[in-house]
């Protein structure tokens, strides 16, 4: 049986709060008593029950959100930059909490230990310290209206916002979701995932301990087709962020329409090309793309799972391909050593192995990989696939695992044409030295995020999301604000004229 | 909590700075220890302030210094004429040591510039911490060195430093350059970059504050400074420097040099290796400023100066706010403020009954010992300044104002002077055209909107104005003409570290605070790329 100690010498399991849903700054057992267990995915071991949220806590939840933004609530009268210090002290809490955080992450995850402290936790408090930055910086404008007109705008808060997250990187969508929301005086319910519950509810007690006012931010763990469809469908519910796969986001979206129209943003799926041209650092280029195909067991809607490579590397970026893939060091996440871990469960699992027979079948050469680690549950060896061609499965779904497909070109023209050959549009890569190929390309690319000459180099400060069925919004940088907000323009007529 | 750790101390141990350690206890014990322990700042026996300990030497490259030329100079209590303690005098020499200090920490591969924007805003931040930590420390030195009272120290003048810093720490990383639709086959993008060593020469009316409004851009933008302090004030500002340190701003990032004005600020003015100045003070000095700028190297310039603050008050006025509005608004800091509101309009119906009850309000301003909390007025920061507004008073008298109340200094001892009203002053006496920086209140009569407009705006300044009306019509219509940086409608002196602050005309060129202060810090690079082929 896994315990963390924490910083006040109490042990996790004994904090039994952090498995119960939290509305208004305290903690509930759900309304209809049902819990559900999270599991360690590198041992198969529960960690432990927490309390399911269905509709009617969702309800309660948001009933809560309502009444913390209300007109003259506490979170509605308060300075912008009073916001910004709460945010700031939420960011110091995380960084106190940043170990036991990252532990848990690494739990109930199966991600690394260190990816957990170095990545996921670094992302999340950056995150909350970069909008905290933001609170008192939402400007509005004034315009020059024709006539004896004034106009200016105000950009308030959307209301209540729904939020609900996926399992990958529990903490640090968490923290994409809240901060941007909060900065601009929003409240907000959230569900994380239900593979993934215990680090946004840890959280919770934070948010308690910086010093929000209750109502302000609610957690719902649960199930998507009950909490979530709940929040998508919620008639009190102003606006729905949502990210996972793209065929709830289609659901999410039809729901928020049928619902009462609420405002949506979507991070979905991707199958994001990376292209290398043969004029690059094939070290590096080797280096970032397998990174970006099996960071986070391949897990990550920015996975790199399409790379192709000019014909004139292509054998010797193979080559060093599944060398660099074979040296992976897989095993236990809590141990520093390793780099890859387990899938997150069964079904992800299974789904991930049928894909690789389907390459297997449809005649892509398997180069290493492609199965499961022994005795292991849930692991699976990093593998690459070369000579896949356009039109198999492998090339076309998103995977969600450890698989790196390799493809050759010959020309720009055409490998432009291959890469947007895909109803997704997240993200893409060039690698090249040519400034011209790096500019062209990069314009040329149906993608919301373009990296040249590296890979998963997300920033806070830089909007991120998708083109296509990737997604709807931005996320990240002063853009999200925009999706957080409502733009008020008031008009006020007066007797005369102003001068100029 | 408290003050520096080591320094803290060391207070207790030689027994000196009651004061201090009981203000690190709840504020309102602090006044009492305060008022039933006057005299008992004698800071000057103290080796905290002497020149073996640090906060009286001249700060470079994180390191406390004396001056090259072994000068040093005495910083006074203005509330009882006597000295606080010896400062380090810096001068060209010491100037030309900060700057090669804030250029060498400026180059190109250094600590500084290599570092992430977030992480100067982290600093930044760790800076307001370390601020907020010391609050009560920082506002008895500042009610000390100033004569402002504590309370205003503590509520005002810290509270807009942490919060001016705090607001520039958010920005450092979203100070944005954009990318440009360009004709042709070109694709551009601007970079904001810093400008350089920027050289800040701060006043010392509001001493803490006005360091925190230079720092707080510079920095976030992420240039090296060279700031002198007033030779008046410097104490304050010298801690920062130690905060500076604390903080872990890296050496000759943030250099502080207390010295006089035609010595290290005509220094900081025309040195070559200065790439932009800002100046708060005086319009006269002002033009020193930038002329100095224009024969050296054509540094940049920025200028907060003088002002002579219009206050329209309109018979349909909330009457009660509008009477205590002018009030604080030309009385606060003892008049010390180039936003005082020294020009009080007020519409004909009202105009008696406005000064009368002005003249009641100024009667029960209670004057006295800062560190008294029921004083509302302190001295004036030094005998120059105090005779300097007793002489503008007698011309108000002799050119034929009706003096209403005070006009006189009260005590023998410290540069005390009583709140002073005048009624029928006249647009071109001296006390309506002159920045008296004192504590004395201008009432003229007005009839029409476009008459008060233009007698208003007939001044060679332009800083703030003020309108006071229940009249959105009016309220728009005036706001507009104003020839003024900042208008408050129905307040006064409302100043936030989110909003542009600045002059028109004669009052300044440039803007400090809000997002438009980054542009004062920065350079536009606009980088364009041939790109070869269609665009798309």
């Amino acid at each position: 049986m896994f315990d963390l100690k924490l910083h006040y010498g109490n042990s996790y399991l004994e904090n039994s709060m952090f498995f119960c849903i939290f509305i208004n700054n305290e903690w509930h057992t759900s309304i209809k008593g049902k819990k559900f267990p999270t599991i360690n995915p590198a041992t198969g071991v529960k960690i432990c029950d927490v309390e399911e949220a269905d509709k009617a806590d969702v309800d309660e939840a948001v009933r809560a959100a309502r009444a913390a933004g209300q007109r003259g609530s506490e979170w509605r009268q308060m300075d912008a930059s009073s916001r910004g210090r709460l945010l700031h002290r939420l960011a110091d809490l995380l960084e106190r909490e940043r170990a036991v955080l990252a532990t848990l992450e690494s739990m109930d995850t199966g991600k690394p230990f260190l990816h957990a402290f170095f990545v996921d936790l670094d992302g999340s408090i950056k995150t909350l310290r970069y909008y905290a930055g933001w609170t008192d910086k939402i400007h509005g404008k004034t315009m020059p209206v024709d006539e004896n007109f004034v106009c200016f705008t105000k950009h308030e808060p959307v209301g209540v916002c729904g939020a609900i997250i996926p399992w990958n990187f529990p903490l640090l969508m968490f923290m994409w979701k809240i901060a941007p929301a909060l900065a601009c005086g929003n409240t907000v319910v959230i569900k994380p995932a239900e593979q993934t519950p215990l680090t946004a509810l840890h959280t919770g007690a934070l948010i308690k301990e910086a010093g929000f006012p209750p109502g302000v931010v609610n957690i719902v763990p649960g199930f998507g087709p009950t909490a979530g469809a709940a929040i998508g469908s919620h008639m009190n519910i102003d606006k729905v962020a949502f990210t996972g796969s793209t065929e709830v986001g289609q659901l999410i979206k039809a729901a928020a329409a049928k619902s009462n129209l609420k405002r949506v943003t979507l991070e979905l799926g991707g199958k994001n090309p990376c292209i290398v041209f043969a004029d690059s650092d094939l070290q590096s280029a080797v280096e970032e793309t397998q990174k970006g195909a099996f960071f986070n067991q391949g897990q990550a809607c920015t996975a790199a799972s399409r790379v192709y490579v000019e014909e004139a590397v292509y054998d010797e970026f193979l080559r060093l391909s599944v060398e660099r893939a074979k040296n992976i060091a897989i095993g236990d996440p809590l141990e520093p050593r390793t780099s890859h871990g387990p899938q997150i469960n069964q079904h992800q699992f299974d789904k991930i192995l049928e894909l690789v027979a389907s390459g297997k079948k449809e005649g892509a050469t398997l180069e290493c990989g492609g199965c499961a680690v022994e005795d292991r549950g849930l692991f699976i060896h990093p593998t690459i696939f070369s000579d896949v061609k356009d039109h198999m499965r492998i090339a076309k779904e998103e995977i969600f695992g450890p698989v790196q497909c390799i493809m050759k070109f010959k020309t720009q023209e055409e490998v432009i044409d291959r890469a947007n050959g895909t109803q997704y549009g997240l993200t893409a890569a060039v690698f090249t030295r040519d400034i011209h190929r790096a500019m062209s390309v990069s314009a040329a690319l149906e993608a919301g995020t373009v990296w040249v000459n590296c890979y998963n180099a997300l920033h806070a400060q830089a909007p991120f999301g998708g083109y296509k069925m990737s997604g709807n919004g931005r996320e990240l940088g002063e853009y999200a604000l925009a999706e957080y907000t409502e733009v008020k323009a008031i008009t006020l007529k007066l007797s005369e004229r102003l001068t100029l | 909590m408290g003050v520096r750790g080591v320094s803290a101390l060391e207070a207790v141990q030689q027994g000196v700075i009651y004061g201090c350690v009981s203000l690190l206890g709840s504020v309102a014990l602090t006044y009492e220890s305060l008022s039933h322990t006057s005299g008992v700042f004698h800071f000057k026996t103290h080796h905290f302030f002497t020149s073996n300990s640090g906060q009286s030497r001249i700060f470079i490259n994180n390191e406390w210094h004396d001056s090259v030329s072994g000068k040093v100079f005495s910083t006074y209590n203005p509330a009882t004429g006597e000295k606080i303690c010896d400062v380090q005098e810096a001068d060209k020499a010491d100037v030309d040591k900060a700057v090669q200090a804030a250029r060498s920490a400026f180059s190109l591969d250094s600590v500084w510039r290599k570092m992430d924007a977030s992480e100067r805003g982290k600093l930044l931040f760790k800076l307001a911490d370390l601020v907020e930590r010391d609050r009560a420390y920082l506002a008895t030195l500042e009610s000390l060195d100033t004569g402002k009272p504590f309370l205003s120290s503590f509520f005002v003048d810290l509270q807009g430093t942490i919060k001016t810093f705090r607001y520039f720490a958010g920005w450092a990383d979203k100070i944005h350059g954009s990318t440009i639709p360009t004709d042709g086959e070109y694709f551009t993008l601007t970079r904001h970059e810093p400008i350089g060593v920027c050289g800040q020469i701060v006043p010392w009316n509001f001493p803490l504050v006005m360091t925190a409004w230079k720092l707080g851009p510079a920095l976030s933008c992420g240039n090296t400074v060279v700031l002198k302090p007033a030779e008046q004030t410097p104490l304050t500002c010298l801690y920062i420097g130690a905060l500076i340190r604390e903080a872990g701003f890296p050496p000759g990032v943030v250099n502080i040099l207390p010295g006089y004005g035609p010595t290290a600020g005509a220094a900081i003015a025309s040195h070559m290796g200065i790439d932009k100045v800002a100046f708060t003070g005086s319009t006269e000095v002002g033009k020193l400023i930038q002329e100095a700028a224009g024969k050296s190297n054509l540094k940049r310039v920025t200028l907060e100066l003088g002002g002579k603050s219009p206050n329209i008050i309109f018979a349909d006025a909330d009457f009660e706010l509008a009477v205590e509005q002018a009030h604080q608004g030309v009385f606060f800091n003892n008049g010390q403020c180039c936003t005082a509101g020294s020009r009080i309009f007020v519409e004909e119906p009202i105009y008696d009954e406005f000064v009368r009850r002005s003249v009641e309000r100024a009667r029960r301003r209670t004057v006295g010992n800062p560190f008294d909390p029921t004083a509302e007025q302190g001295p004036q920061v030094s005998v120059e300044q105090q005779r300097r507004v007793l002489e503008l008073i007698q011309s108000g008298i002799t050119e034929g104002a009706k003096l209403e109340c005070g006009g006189k200094a009260p005590l023998s001892k410290g540069f005390f002077v009583e709140p002073t009203v005048f009624s029928d002053v006249q647009d071109h006496m001296r006390i309506a055209k002159e920045e008296i920086f004192g504590p004395v209140q201008q009432i003229m009569k007005f009839k029409t909107i476009e008459e008060v407009i233009e007698r208003a705006n007939n001044t060679e300044y332009g800083l703030a104005a003020a309108v006071f009306t229940t009249d959105l019509n009016k309220a728009m219509t005036v706001s507009a003409a104003l020839q003024a940086g900042t208008v408050w409608i129905n307040c006064y002196n409302a100043l936030s570290c989110q909003c542009p602050f600045g002059g028109f005309k004669m009052s300044g060129n440039g803007r400090e605070l809000g997002e438009i202060g980054l542009k004062e810090y920065t350079e536009v690079k606009t980088i364009t790329m041939k790109m070869s082929g269609k665009k798309s």
